[in-house]
């Protein structure tokens, strides 16, 4: 609560929390942050401006982590040398956290590498050089996607300008059924206010719905906040959040919940009823264009299904995918790309038999990587074809060239397209 | 730093997406010109062919939606866009052009009425915009915006304020 007594939203804890000391919205100020996030592609950018900023050493190594994750493993000489870039930067600031498929234990695409080794925690303020940093929202911080020269300025300065935001509550009332998932949450929300709905506005999700999902599948949702235009999106930190973070933090003791407080007053506030929800899909060319799976205006043949990125190539979303495949194989024409978000997903999922079970159905295992999902490498589409993705953008051209489509949708229903070849109700494919 | 800019005008639509400003594909490029010659590409070919140095892009709502590549502003700069005027702006993409000193004025009247092909006037030092056969006044920026667009964007002014901290 504010010194006067004001119950506060999450968000305006989080940012009075960090020296953010007028909180209208539409105010502007420096607030301090907890961590920074660079990847091979904002990092290739932010290191020059960074030196033309006449920085010499980051405000805090320990607060920056680096991660190679876009084009790596390289796909070609220019992005080795941009991982090289980074490589050298993490080694010359001495910064700790640097994270690279091959060469490190932990690694992988960087908003699920971040989680998983405890660097986010609840009431934090991160700033990423990646649209989808919101993504740490799922474990209550306050994680904003920037671009490299806000993110060089962070680094030097430790401090981020920024616009106080609008807050707005998305509530989902009821219980997510079969083959629904944080996913669908979200696509429901921005298929109800639009792609600019949330523009420049925190976002902050409760309801019985998220308190009822885990932290993979929080952060599914929170992942695609920036899709609607938000700044941030969260969730709060409750019991489940910190059973998660418990291992995986230096310090657990310190862990404590963080929400807003009772009474707090949004500028908008949206409610959704998930009860007898259908699977969702948005289809191509925006994530706003969504629809029930089975009520799509015509039949969508599939020439590749893609389970992967930085929120639905986590195990949640790899064994959603191999109970749709068990006892099944990839359709004829199909070809079913898996992308475990990082090497402990990998790992988990080569403990629990899923690659095996994958690989007999048909589908290849990548290495962790951003890959395709922004049309990078490993799975680029060519003009004509057709991809049901688990990523979050289905722009033209996202994942390849601009005559190719992406349908986004949750693991369940790629897995049930991977086998059907086609767009359809995972519960045709497995029952209900 | 901020000098009257006169243009012609090339006009896009809403939601027009980083993406399709500058696709991935083009991710592992950094340097501006090389980046200018993949503008638009997979928006429209024939628009991204049009676009010349001076020009002045006018778009809908929501511009520069999606991605956080700085990249898309590095690649307009690269072309030789001058400024870009829309309904209204995704936030990173504004954060983008104001970090690189790109003019990017959020104007829904102007946006709406400009033609394409049409001469554009900016002047944010008097908050002043015209077209051929309109003129509209700019709203006063915040007083954290004037000081970034005189020091000519954030790199100068982190430099000036990394100095002061020296000092």
């Amino acid at each position: 609560m504010s010194a006067d007594g004001t119950p506060r939203t999450m968000t305006a804890k989080a940012l009075a929390a960090h020296g953010v000391q007028d909180l209208t919205p539409g105010a502007f100020a420096l607030a301090r942050v907890d961590r920074i996030l660079v990847n091979d592609v904002s990092g290739a950018v932010a290191v020059r401006e960074f030196r033309r900023m006449g920085a010499e050493r980051v405000f805090d190594p320990a607060a920056v982590a680096c991660i190679a994750d876009h084009f790596w493993p390289a796909k070609d000489a220019r992005s080795a040398e941009h991982v090289g870039g980074l490589r050298r930067f993490a080694n010359e600031q001495g910064i700790d956290d640097y994270y690279e498929t091959g060469s490190t234990r932990a690694a992988g695409i960087e908003h699920a590498v971040l989680a998983e080794e405890g660097r986010v925690l609840p009431g934090s303020l991160l700033v990423g050089g990646d649209s989808h940093t919101c993504t740490a929202g799922a474990l209550g911080a306050l994680a904003i996607g920037v671009g490299s020269t806000d993110l060089a300025a962070a680094m030097a300065l430790g401090e981020l300008w920024l616009r106080v935001p609008e807050t707005h509550l998305v509530r989902f009332d009821g219980a997510l059924g079969p083959h629904l998932t944080g996913k669908d949450l979200i696509l429901a929300a921005i298929g109800r206010i639009g792609v600019d709905g949330a523009a420049y506005a925190a976002l902050e999700f409760a309801g019985d719905a998220v308190a009822a999902l885990d932290v993979d599948g929080r952060m599914a949702l929170c992942n695609m906040a920036v899709e609607a235009g938000a700044k941030s999106g969260m969730v709060a930190a409750d019991e489940t959040t910190l059973a998660w973070l418990w291992p995986r933090v230096a310090a657990p003791e310190a862990l404590a919940p963080f929400g807003p407080d009772a009474g707090a007053v949004y500028d908008r506030e949206v409610v959704l009823d998930v009860d007898g929800m259908a699977p969702l899909v948005a289809l191509p060319p925006s994530p706003g264009n969504v629809r029930p799976v089975d009520e799509l205006p015509e039949p969508v043949r599939v020439d590749q299904v893609y389970v992967g990125n930085c929120a639905n190539g986590t195990i949640s979303d790899l064994r959603q995918l191999a109970r749709v495949l068990e006892g099944r194989t990839v359709a004829r024409g199909v070809r079913l790309i898996v992308v475990p978000a990082t090497q402990e997903v990998h790992r988990q999922a080569v403990h629990e038999g899923l690659v095996e079970q994958l690989t007999e159905a048909g589908a290849m295992i990548s290495p962790p990587t951003c890959g395709a999902c922004f049309g990078g490498h490993m799975g680029v589409l060519a003009a004509g074809e057709t991809a049901v993705a688990t990523t979050n953008r289905n722009f033209r051209g996202r994942m390849g060239h601009r005559d190719s489509r992406v349908y986004l949708a949750n693991a369940w229903v790629a897995g049930a397209a991977a086998v059907a070849g086609e767009l359809v109700d995972p519960a045709e494919v497995v029952g209900r | 730093m901020s000098a009257p800019i006169s243009g012609r005008v090339v006009r896009l639509g809403d939601d027009v997406d980083t993406d399709v400003i500058l696709p991935g594909a083009y991710l592992n490029l950094t340097d501006p010109e090389e980046l200018g010659r993949h503008l638009l590409e997979t928006y429209d070919p024939e628009v991204a062919a049009k676009v010349a140095p001076g020009d002045v892009i006018v778009a809908g709502r929501n511009m520069g939606m999606g991605s956080s590549r700085e990249h898309a502003v590095l690649a307009l700069k690269g072309r030789g866009v001058q400024a870009v005027v829309a309904d209204s702006f995704a936030r990173i993409f504004l954060r983008n052009c104001l970090n690189l000193g790109l003019p990017a004025i959020a104007h829904p009247e102007a946006a709406a009425a400009l033609r394409d092909g049409e001469t554009v006037e900016v002047d944010l030092e008097h908050g002043l915009l015209a077209g051929e056969t309109e003129r509209w006044t700019l709203p006063r920026q915040p007083p954290f915006l004037t000081d970034l667009l005189h020091d000519g964007g954030l790199v100068p002014w982190v430099r000036r304020r990394l100095s002061q901290r020296d000092t």
